[in-house]
């Protein structure tokens, strides 16, 4: 016991730099085989990809959904799907679907059959609405306005047959953020956190957790100042000119910006990271005020399925959610899909006058 | 001895329908792992009060200052006790994937088997930036669990002003429209510039991302601050078994309208084989004995739509690299703005060309390390400085590609116009005679 006592504390273990690890051991062999040598694609059916190389070879993916945020009983139960259907080797897509590689097409139907019968849906190919893009929400964030992987659960169980059947005249992809900071990133249609009233601020512990400068730096419309409450020293909103962003509110919690009530959810519609036909677009604002409903959030779902149905009808093949709206037209678009049109679609940041109609092209 | 499960009847209500539920997955952990029971009751109070509860703090592992997200209750009694003591602490470890998000079964469930034995057991494939995120640890456990990790060749991903783990798409691996070896780039850049991801000192964050043609799966222009694109400079090739093959499925009234009136820049014809003219940037491709679908590549702007489209009959040119965008980035604090163009075109082929894209990576990056204000992205530094300045700070060439049109107000101070035609004039000689 005594030796235990006075024995040196263990060195720390110094970590090894290895950073991203090597993918070419860990791929399938086929694709190794012909890394950089393919010639063409084919899409047989939902969720399946047949690539061909130039060699002759062709390896088929099977596409399926994952809800992301796995236990190891989940993964364990892809790896044996993948050992016992596939041939060993998974890669993920930048959405979370998991795609399980084969060098004989006779193993496809089976592998499908697996997939579907442990609950994981195949599809999420070509003309899909593809697995929604999201961020961490109340499981984990720090800062989160709502919901992430419930929204998204909630969503996909409401649009799973346009996830497995790839009848949409292009893809959509979608995404969900639980703040304005949008982890979720652009989309066809966007689904955000939209806080409706200016933080409400603790003004007993701004001095303690706050670096002031900073969070008055923070502000995008120079809303914040330092200020003495109560005789303590405290930060102050000009309530006139916030604009109800939330950028305070990392930087300093106190400055409380969620609101069960207040804080809403918004829809955004047209983005596209593509630069297939016009140039990458970013998503713009359609529908806000919808309530932050959990554990469904029936009137976002009301809404997305509304936009998607309208799109699904009206579009022609190859035009994406902007490209749509773009031949149509905003008034139009704001018809169909009955959403009211209000003076908050107008923007006033900078460079907003860009956004405007400078012209004498009217849509009757 | 694990916990009771506790009463959660609104996430229940998200284990019914046919999506994957991640709430069945929590449950089922949480049967083994009472951390994973609290962090239920966490998650279901957030559900009933539309609230999140947990705050931020300071955790790492031995040698490094970013990797580990902390992750600490707010949820607690009038003494300031945790109301859910086991998920008092839930951080998260966020792990560079191998680049493309290859894994054979054998390392995933190494990966499970780490996560299990030291924290919840709950792994995200993968976060907005690429991470794979292992989600909720108790700080005595981080150093074991990381080091674990490490030994199995996996290595901490970016947090806070550092350098950001980063993302390829399939590419090579499996597409036939890559143009260069992005999972090569990727690797080539982020990990000879791990110190600026393990010990965050920049400004704020920067992120790369690597597509491979200009579909841009990974969002990069969007998304990063350095995106690096693949493209092609010569002509578009062609596989007229495919062309055909297409030609023949969908006839004369797809090819119109889903090909010919969509190319953004019309650059594409279609001409009986007689009336064509054998000209040098011409791709031209057999569609039956008859008819030719003829593209100007010199018209073209490498979109991609009528690759993406008449599938294998059209194939990127063999002259092939990429395109460099700098500035992308979300919402804070200006707006959320895209990439714009840096470098029209470069070569991603050789050795040397790898370390022309790794030299202008690392001089972006010493750039914004030295010029960028606190809390600012590199396409916010743009904007303030103007792209010229940021341009001749790194020695790039300015293009008529990097513009959508010239200016269209006179506000600027031209003294300096005749030397800066002259060497446009001198330029264009150069490379022509390379040429």
């Amino acid at each position: 016991m005594a030796q235990m006592a006075t024995a040196e504390p263990k060195k720390p273990r110094t970590p090894i730099e290895s950073g991203a690890p090597d993918p070419m051991p860990l791929m399938h062999p086929l694709m190794r085989k012909n890394y950089g040598q393919w010639i063409y694609h084919d899409h047989p059916r939902p969720g399946v990809l047949m690539h061909r190389a130039k060699s002759g070879d062709e390896i088929w993916t099977v596409k399926a959904g994952t809800q992301r945020q796995m236990d190891v009983y989940t993964i364990r139960k892809l790896c044996d799907i993948a050992d016992r259907y596939a041939d060993g080797y998974v890669r993920f897509t930048a959405r979370s679907n998991i795609e399980f590689m084969v060098a004989d097409p006779a193993k496809v139907e089976p592998l499908i059959q697996a997939l579907t019968e442990a609950g994981f849906p195949v599809g999420g190919t070509a003309n899909s609405v593809s697995m929604i893009a999201h961020t961490q929400g109340w499981l984990h964030c720090d800062i989160p306005g709502t919901d992430a992987s419930g929204v998204v659960k909630a969503l996909m169980d409401e649009l799973y047959d346009e996830f497995v059947k790839c009848e949409m005249p292009n893809r959509v992809k979608l995404s969900t953020s639980c703040c304005e900071i949008n982890c979720g990133g652009q989309a066809d249609i966007a689904i955000i956190v939209q806080h409706t009233k200016p933080p409400k601020i603790n003004h007993d512990l701004v001095a303690n957790v706050c670096e002031r400068p900073a969070v008055v730096a923070r502000c995008p419309v120079a809303a914040i100042r330092p200020a003495l409450v109560n005789g303590k020293p405290s930060l102050e909103v000009d309530e006139k000119k916030c604009i109800c962003c939330g950028a305070c509110y990392p930087p300093c919690p106190p400055m409380q910006i969620n609101d069960p009530e207040h804080s809403k959810l918004a829809i955004w519609v047209g983005g596209k990271n593509s630069n297939a036909r016009g140039k990458p677009t970013f998503h713009k604002l359609v529908a806000s005020g919808l309530p932050n409903n959990p554990p469904r959030w029936p009137e976002v779902a009301a809404v997305v399925k509304k936009i998607l149905a309208v799109y699904k009808a009206d579009a022609r093949p190859w035009e994406r959610m902007v490209d749509w709206i773009e031949r149509i037209g905003w008034p139009r678009f704001f018809e169909k899909t009955g959403l009211p049109f209000t003076k908050y679609h107008i923007d006033d940041w900078r460079g907003a006058r860009r956004t405007l109609n400078a012209s004498a092209h009217i849509r009757f | 001895m694990a916990k009771e499960l506790p009463e959660t009847p609104l996430l229940d209500q998200l284990e019914s329908g046919p999506w994957p539920s991640f709430v069945s997955g929590l449950k089922r952990l949480a049967k083994d792992n009472d951390m994973m029971a609290d962090v239920l009751a966490h998650l279901e109070t957030s559900y009933r009060t539309k609230k999140g509860y947990w705050k931020g703090g300071t955790v790492s592992v031995y040698g490094y200052g970013g990797g580990v997200i902390p992750r600490f209750t707010e949820l607690k009694d009038e003494n300031g006790k945790p109301l859910y003591p086991d998920a008092a602490e839930f951080h998260t470890f966020r792990v560079q994937p191998p680049a493309g998000m290859h894994y054979d079964t054998k390392t995933l469930r190494k990966l499970c088997d780490i996560w299990e034995k030291h924290g919840s057991g709950l792994i995200a494939f993968h976060g907005q930036s690429g991470d794979i995120m292992f989600q909720g640890i108790r700080t005595e456990k981080v150093q074991e669990a990381f080091d674990e990790l490490n030994e199995a060749g996996f290595d901490l991903g970016g947090a806070g002003p550092a350098l950001r783990t980063s993302m390829s798409c399939v590419g090579a691996a499996r597409c036939e429209l890559s143009c260069y070896d992005e999972q090569r780039a990727l690797r080539e850049v982020i990990n000879s510039n791990l110190d600026d991801m393990h010990r965050p000192a920049l400004p704020y964050k920067f992120k790369f991302k690597f597509s491979g043609c200009p579909n841009d799966c990974v969002n990069s222009i969007q998304r990063s601050d350095f995106a690096t694109i693949g493209t092609w400079r010569d002509n578009i090739q062609v596989q007229n078994e495919y062309s055909r093959a297409y030609f023949k499925e969908h006839g004369m009234t797809d090819l119109v309208n889903d090909v010919v009136a969509r190319c953004p820049t019309k650059a594409i014809r279609v001409m009986k084989k007689d009336e064509v003219k054998m000209e040098p940037q011409l791709s031209i491709a057999e569609l039956d004995d008859e008819l030719r679908l003829v593209i100007d590549n010199r018209d073209c702007v490498r979109c991609t739509h009528c690759l993406n489209v008449i599938r294998g009959g059209l194939l990127p040119g063999k002259e092939r690299g990429v395109t460099i965008l700098v500035g992308g980035k979300g919402v804070l604090k200006i707006g959320a703005t895209m990439g714009t163009v840096i470098v029209p075109f470069m070569r991603l082929e050789t050795d040397e060309d790898f370390e022309k894209l790794k030299e202008l990576a690392r001089n972006v990056l010493d750039f914004f390390a030295e010029n960028a204000l606190e809390h600012e992205r590199i396409g916010e530094t743009v904007d303030r400085i103007g792209l010229v300045n940021f341009l001749e700070a790194l020695g790039l060439d300015v293009d008529p590609n990097m513009i959508n049109e010239p200016r269209s107000n006179p506000y600027v101070r031209t003294d300096g116009w005749d030397q800066e035609a002259a060497k446009w004039i001198e330029r264009r000689q150069r490379e022509k005679q390379a040429a």
